[in-house]
């Protein structure tokens, strides 16, 4: 059990890492742009400038 | 993709994780023994060919706009993380990574452990060098398969990956010392950049995005992340500087 919560830790650890506000950011930015896709716009636009944002807020918030 | 994209990111990729899990190997090796350092080092090694073995056949089962969708999104949250590290150091909000500084602390913890044998193995030598190459090559294993596997060619990325595994050896042989005049926090920029442009192509278009142009945008996109990064490098910067004091 030791073996199997260390080896979630360490994924938890490189995929999220010490910011899960901006992991959710990057999972909220890609349902809006699969709901933008889904009415069948246009969506490739909105993904970069709304990483640019969570990283911008993240790196706010590591700067404080 | 284009192959020298996807052979550059792997490469970089995986040679800065290598780096990393040398410093841990040769800290083993120099005070605990080779003998139980490599002996960590070729079970680690074994442990990521089984995982690679198993995970890579199974991923190229997945449908490739799910898989984009997965890989994309994952890449990205850990693309962007490497990302907000790199720009945190590059501006001095965070310390920048030292080789020599890890090599000296691993070689301090090393030689005041105690020590254990088993089989004639130093068993903190093994494990040492065995948690510290299979750590980093879990990391490398996740970015071969996942870039791989998106791009249509896991051999390549893997190839990639093996000539990062070369180089760095070789230079680890050579030098008997850690790495520390590669420019591991440029590397790291670098990479993070890679990842993060990579995750968002991948995630919009697995998201049901039709990017313009297909694959010729990803140029763009790449240009948007190094603007992004390089300006928020500059501002932070700016921030950090102490304000003058009117005359």
């Amino acid at each position: 059990m030791r073996h199997v919560r260390a080896f979630g830790r360490f994924w938890w650890d490189f995929v999220v890492g010490d910011d899960p506000r901006a992991a959710a950011g990057v999972l909220v930015s890609i349902g809006i742009t699969a709901a933008i896709a889904a009415t069948g716009a246009p969506a490739w636009w909105f993904l970069p400038p709304a990483t640019a944002l969570v990283l911008a807020l993240s790196l706010r918030r590591a700067s404080r | 993709m284009s192959s020298v994209f996807l052979f550059a990111s792997a490469f970089l990729a995986s040679a800065v994780e290598m780096v990393e899990a040398l410093t841990i190997v040769l800290a083993s090796g120099l005070t605990r023994g080779w003998r139980s350092s490599l002996l960590g080092l070729g079970a680690a090694l074994v442990v990521l060919a089984v995982i690679v073995a198993a995970l890579g056949p199974a991923l190229t089962q997945i449908p490739i706009s799910a898989l984009r969708l997965i890989v994309g999104t994952l890449l990205l949250a850990f693309g962007l993380q490497w990302l907000r590290k790199a720009i945190l150091r590059a501006s001095g909000y965070k310390e920048q990574k030292d080789e020599d500084a890890v090599f000296a602390r691993e070689l301090a913890e090393a030689r005041a452990a105690g020590t254990e044998i088993h089989a004639g193995v130093d068993w903190y030598g093994f494990t040492l060098s065995f948690k510290g190459v299979l750590l980093e090559g879990l990391e490398v294993a996740f970015i071969v398969l996942t870039f791989g596997s998106s791009a249509g060619n896991v051999p390549l990325a893997t190839f990639a990956a093996a000539v990062a595994l070369v180089v760095v050896a070789v230079a680890g042989v050579l030098v008997r010392a850690p790495l520390a005049r590669v420019p591991e926090n440029a590397l790291k920029f670098a990479v993070g950049i890679m990842l993060t442009t990579f995750g968002i192509f991948w995630a919009a278009e697995g998201a049901g995005a039709d990017w313009p142009g297909d694959e010729a945008s990803l140029p763009f996109v790449l240009a948007f992340v190094i603007l992004v990064s390089l300006g928020s490098v500059a501002l932070l910067r700016r921030r950090r500087r102490p304000a003058v004091a009117p005359a």
